[in-house]
């Protein structure tokens, strides 16, 4: 009795461990980024035959740098997106935290003032953008479209309208962290990586990131499973924002000068790279790898066009296009599981 | 001994009346079925003493000592324990996740904690394992049949040592063998000297495990009953109005 209870109990362990083992490696094959990983590697495997330039060094530094700018603002744009919600104010909010970068470095204030500037600016646009939707409960979309034309004004006023171009004592560090490398990788490109494994481990392995996946997921069974919804929603905003920040200060850094109209339009770009690296706008559902993948493949279609000879002027087409093919495959998937 | 105590529980939203001065008494080692029709009131008041929303008036004693209620964690830290009529769950997490979900555990390494997602998975197995549901932790809630989930939720319950255990419609969308381990969990909870209150559409299951039952008729309670004093045809008057109160 005992034993056959025992051995049942082995059985149906070791049928679970099976099944495990199974859907993990199920879960990254059927996962988004999984599979604009391999259209990324498939493009650019096209591309190394069709054009001798593409696989230069110099190419790939280019490419990867370009995108590691919108890599980084679609990590903190997942996390909204994660709780069904949307950020539009980040382009704006480059602009702004750019210009106050920018203005507080020309005043002769070191580096360290100028990157505290730059993210205290943020953290404020993203704690009244998280604020106003969580307490006050006003819809996302709404909020943060408010904050875009907001944001941009203040950039405009405060700047008066000028380039900034001069960055006190620590211009060469400041032009060095946005626009050098370390053994052959661009800056910018380190602090993508990094920040890309740190979000996979955070949303992997800590109360907060399953708190916000739980949001997403169903904020009425949050709220009475004893989850503070509110604050979760305000750390989102407040994360996506500072990394519009960080981005901002890593491009000024690259161009050496910055004008008020820096990151216009850039929301689009983040979120369409966001959605294509697997997140649903409906929320409950991104991955950290998906960020930056999402971000290759755009610039990856810019790099390619351009090299093909194509019109610039299309790049915009062919975003757009895998945006929607993005969504539709996410739709095609879900029907097929339920 | 008296567990939990209420006292002229009203609750109205808006216009509408819910529930109107209902008192209920619950004793430790007591299982009290609460019946009546839809939009009776029960879950109103199971979400009450939840701790889910207050009450408009009246008040509520556990152990003898008055307690306010201003969110679930406040009740859950009391030792109430609540499997909603609509289970709460996030569909987009694992089921562990879920039965863990606001408590999670965590290991440490210097100073980086960090969830232990396999003590999580291990100990949401079994609880599974002891409901005989063939739910598996590492699976999207999403994927899951109606029982998994309702088995999911009923595990939430057994994390802790929980004084009372809320049961809204806990059988609703169970198989006929997992109705009777559920029951089964309710005499064991029983035996161990928990209470709880099983919300229930189901005559058999009541008359099955509840020592007690109870019955609310639009917001009011109509009957309060031994469960040896009463029958099923008379609860049935009770509920649909052909028997005024008892
Ligand atoms: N959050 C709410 N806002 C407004 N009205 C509510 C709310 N919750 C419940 N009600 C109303 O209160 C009354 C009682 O609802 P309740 O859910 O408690 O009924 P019930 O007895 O659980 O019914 P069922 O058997 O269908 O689950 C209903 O008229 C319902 O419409
Ligand atoms: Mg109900």
């Amino acid at each position: 009795m005992t034993n056959s209870k025992e051995t049942s109990h082995a059985d149906i362990d070791e049928s679970i461990s099976a099944k495990q083992e199974m859907s993990g490696l199920q879960a990254i094959t059927r996962s988004q980024p999984f599979w604009v990983a391999m259209a990324i590697l498939v493009m650019a495997a096209v591309m190394s035959q069709v054009s001798d330039v593409f696989m230069t060094e110099r190419n790939m530094f280019n490419i990867t740098r370009n995108f590691a700018f919108f890599g980084i603002m679609a990590l903190g744009m997942s996390a909204v997106i994660v709780t069904a919600g949307i950020d539009l104010s980040v382009g704006s909010l480059m602009g702004l935290t750019g210009v106050v970068t920018g203005l507080v470095m020309q005043q002769g204030y070191s580096i360290g003032l100028g990157f505290a500037a730059c993210m205290g600016t943020a953290a404020i646009v993203g704690f009244i953008n998280g604020w106003l939707i969580a307490y006050l409960r006003m819809a996302p979309f709404v909020v943060t479209l408010g904050m875009l034309a907001i944001a941009r004004s203040i950039g405009m006023v405060i700047s008066n309208n000028k380039m900034i171009y001069e960055f006190g004592p620590d211009q060469d560090l400041f032009e060095w962290i946005g626009g050098e490398s370390v053994v052959g990788v661009p800056n910018p490109v380190w602090v993508m990586m990094i920040l890309t494994v740190v979000f996979w481990w955070v949303y992997r392995y800590t109360t907060w990131g399953r708190w916000v996946f739980a949001v997403g997921g169903n904020q009425n069974a949050a709220k009475m499973a004893g989850i503070p919804v509110e604050q979760v929603i305000v750390s989102v905003y407040v994360l996506c924002s500072l990394c519009a920040g960080l981005a901002a200060f890593l491009l000024v850094g690259w161009f050496g000068s910055v004008t008020n109209a820096l990151g216009v339009t850039y929301e689009l770009n983040v979120i369409a790279a966001t959605v294509i690296g697997g997140a649903n706008l409906m929320g409950g559902v991104a991955y950290a790898f998906g960020a930056p993948i999402g971000a290759a493949l755009m610039e990856l279609i810019r790099n390619s066009l351009l090299l093909a000879g194509i019109d610039a002027l299309w790049q915009q087409f062919f975003v757009g296009l895998f945006l929607i093919l993005a969504v539709l495959l996410e739709q095609i998937r879900n029907r097929e599981k339920s | 001994m008296t567990l939990l105590s209420l006292n002229q529980v009203t609750k109205n939203f808006g216009a509408i009346h819910a529930l109107l001065g209902v008192d209920l008494e619950i004793n430790a080692g007591e299982a009290v079925g609460l019946m009546g029709d839809n939009g009776a009131g029960k879950s109103t008041l199971m979400k009450i003493i939840a701790g889910n929303f207050p009450p408009s008036s009246g008040n509520m004693h556990l152990d003898g000592e008055d307690v306010h209620f201003t969110k679930p964690m406040d009740a859950r830290e009391k030792g109430i324990e609540i499997v909603y009529q609509d289970l709460a769950l996030c569909d987009n997490l694992t089921a562990a996740a879920n039965v863990f979900l606001g408590r999670e555990l965590h290991r440490r390494i210097g100073p980086i904690k960090y969830l232990d997602h396999e003590a999580m998975n291990e100990r949401a197995a079994e609880l599974f394992a002891e409901l005989k549901s063939e739910t598996r932790p590492r699976d999207l809630v999403r994927q899951m049949s109606g029982g998994q989930r309702q088995a999911v939720a009923i595990a939430r319950t057994r994390l802790s040592e929980p004084k009372l255990v809320l049961m809204d419609e806990p059988t609703a969308a169970i198989s006929v063998r997992q109705v009777a381990e559920v029951l089964d969990l309710i005499h064991r909870l029983k035996e161990a000297n928990h209470a709880v209150v099983l919300v229930s559409h189901r005559m058999p299951d009541v008359f099955s495990v509840c020592d007690r039952v109870a019955v609310l008729r639009r917001g009011s309670k109509v009957a309060d009953r031994p469960i040896g004093d009463t029958s099923p045809e008379e609860i049935t008057g009770l509920i649909i109005g052909a028997i005024e109160t008892a």
